[in-house]
């Protein structure tokens, strides 16, 4: 099936069997192995990209569903040589081990930091009518989705504080 | 997966058209639940309807003074409503403490209701199961499986309903707006929308083939405190092992039985004076765990008391 959609900002045009996941025709038909394959079934966040500037778990959509859709994947966050400042705070802050989890973690934070700027309530929010504060307790239960095997959570956790302008 | 054909209609109307004359067709909302089934072929859909995309997606005001939620509109975007966090805080904390930020932006209203048990043994395709394929019988009962019913379950099927947003739907007295064939509307009651298991355990609702979820409408939010609180077994990231909605004078439970499970006895408690302990207990006289689940009995004693007693429901009796 004809399926047309950006990615990275590059138009691409796949003829999918509608069986192919959205991570898969990441990976095997346009070559963008950045995002990761750790579960296939949503419980480990690794295969997290941005649709239209939310997070979504890729395993778990559908490629055909995507028409006319915008994707970022770890691979786009870089201008040129300048790295997004949520990569860069990765790197200063040594958040990952092995790195499988990081492409995941990085395009996750970049949807969550945008969701509690739009004044998205997370399940620790005392007051759920007042303004959204970025604790370390509301980063941890926000990024919940979003597991590391090498259990680098002390350095994700404050490379995501930096990203966030919050340290 | 099973090969199957993908189609996605423009109106509401050519859906519930393809879905009533292709068998074996299906809706699709998020898939967030059906594309994982169909990896592990338990479900097996030959054409998939993409509903996700049809005008269901708005979050109305309804005359009487509630909010009528499109079936499309996504777990995220209710939760993140001003009207719905100021007036149904139990429903925002509901959707809040399921899946993860990631799940809850493709994850739908209608997609949620209708996602199906997390039974391991319905999931692990080499074991019996009756609501996969009636009939074989039920690995779970006498298995080695703690996550199962304490109501109303049967010798067929002892499995919970996973939804977190279901119960506090549940205590909030929420309603489904339907639609089939060539457009006919139905209205019911979520507290009768999900059946318990009996001897059919595969027919997990009212809902008839081919009928299609447009929406599901709330009435004006009532008197008294909100709350939602859910038990599991790591602090985010994890399906209920227990829960509690309270709205008003009304409660509901999680994960205790194959529907969200209104506490009708302890509301009755409460209206005639007695304490959230009281409450509580006079609920549980009609559990019947089965020794591998008997914890769910101290936890929602526990759970339940807790709740009635921050939103002070019965107060006022
Ligand atoms: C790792 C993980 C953790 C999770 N944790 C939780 C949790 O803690 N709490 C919780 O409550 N949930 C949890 N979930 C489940 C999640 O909430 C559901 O998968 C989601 O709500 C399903 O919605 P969907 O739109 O993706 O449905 P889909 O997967 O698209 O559809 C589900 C079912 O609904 C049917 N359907 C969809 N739309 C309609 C319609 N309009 N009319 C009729 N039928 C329709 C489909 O045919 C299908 O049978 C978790 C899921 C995962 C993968
Ligand atoms: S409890 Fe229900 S879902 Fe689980 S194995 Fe038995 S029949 Fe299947
Ligand atoms: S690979 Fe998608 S969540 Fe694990
Ligand atoms: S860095 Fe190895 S899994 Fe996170």
């Amino acid at each position: 099936m004809k399926t047309s959609f950006t990615v990275n900002g590059q138009a691409a045009s796949l003829d999918l069997d509608p069986r192919t996941t959205l991570l898969d025709a990441l990976r095997e038909r346009l070559d963008l192995k950045g995002s990761k394959k750790g579960c296939d079934h949503g419980q480990c966040g690794a295969c997290t990209v941005l649709v239209n500037g939310q997070r979504i778990n890729s395993c778990l959509s559908l490629a055909v569903t995507h028409e006319g859709d915008a994707i970022t994947t770890i691979e786009g966050l870089a201008q040129d040589e300048t790295l997004h400042p949520v990569q860069q705070a990765f790197l200063a802050h040594d958040a990952f081990q092995c790195g499988y989890c990081t492409p995941g973690q990085i395009c996750s934070t970049i949807g969550m930091l945008k969701e509690a700027a739009d004044g998205w309530a997370s399940l620790v929010t005392e007051d759920l009518t007042a303004d959204v504060v970025l604790t370390d307790e509301e980063i941890r239960e926000r990024m919940s989705g979003n597991l590391c095997r090498c259990s680098a959570y002390p350095q994700i956790l404050a490379a995501i504080r930096t990203a966030g302008g919050l340290a | 997966m099973k090969p199957f054909t993908y189609e996605r209609p423009a109106d509401v109307a050519s859906a519930l058209t393809l879905v009533a004359k292709i068998p074996g067709a299906r809706f699709l909302a998020g898939g967030t639940n059906l594309v994982d089934l169909m990896k592990l072929q338990i479900e097996q859909p030959t054409h998939l309807v993409d509903v996700s995309r049809l005008p269901l997606a708005e979050i109305e005001d309804t005359p009487e003074g509630g909010l009528r939620l499109g079936a499309m509109t996504t777990n995220s975007q209710v939760a993140a409503d001003a009207r719905v966090r100021a007036r149904y805080p139990a429903l925002a904390q509901a959707i809040l403490s399921g899946a993860s930020g990631q799940l809850r932006n493709k994850a739908t209203t209608a997609g949620n209701l209708l996602q199906r048990t997390r039974c391991p043994y319905f999931y692990d395709t080499t074991k019996p199961c009756n609501k996969r394929a009636p009939g074989a019988g039920c690995a779970a009962i006498g298995g080695i499986h703690t996550n199962t019913a304490i109501f109303g379950a049967s010798e067929a099927c002892i499995a919970t309903h996973p939804s977190d947003m279901a119960v506090a739907l549940t205590a909030l007295d929420a309603r489904v707006e339907t639609k089939s064939g060539s457009g006919e509307a139905r209205v019911l009651a979520l507290e009768s929308f999900h059946r318990l298991p009996g001897d059919t355990p595969h027919i997990e609702t009212e809902l008839q083939p081919a009928e299609m979820i447009t929406a599901v409408v709330l009435p004006p939010p009532p008197a008294g405190r909100q709350i939602y609180r859910k038990a599991r077994e790591r602090a985010s990231y994890a399906f209920a092992i227990g829960s509690v909605a309270v709205a008003g004078d009304r409660v509901a439970l999680g994960a205790v039985a194959h529907k969200p499970w209104r506490a009708e006895a302890a509301e009755l408690a409460l209206e005639q004076g007695a304490s959230p302990a009281e409450a509580m207990a006079a609920e549980l006289e009609a559990a019947r765990p089965d020794g591998h689940n008997d914890f769910k009995l101290k936890l929602m004693a526990r759970l339940g008391a807790a709740c009635l007693t921050t939103t002070g429901a019965g107060d006022g009796q």
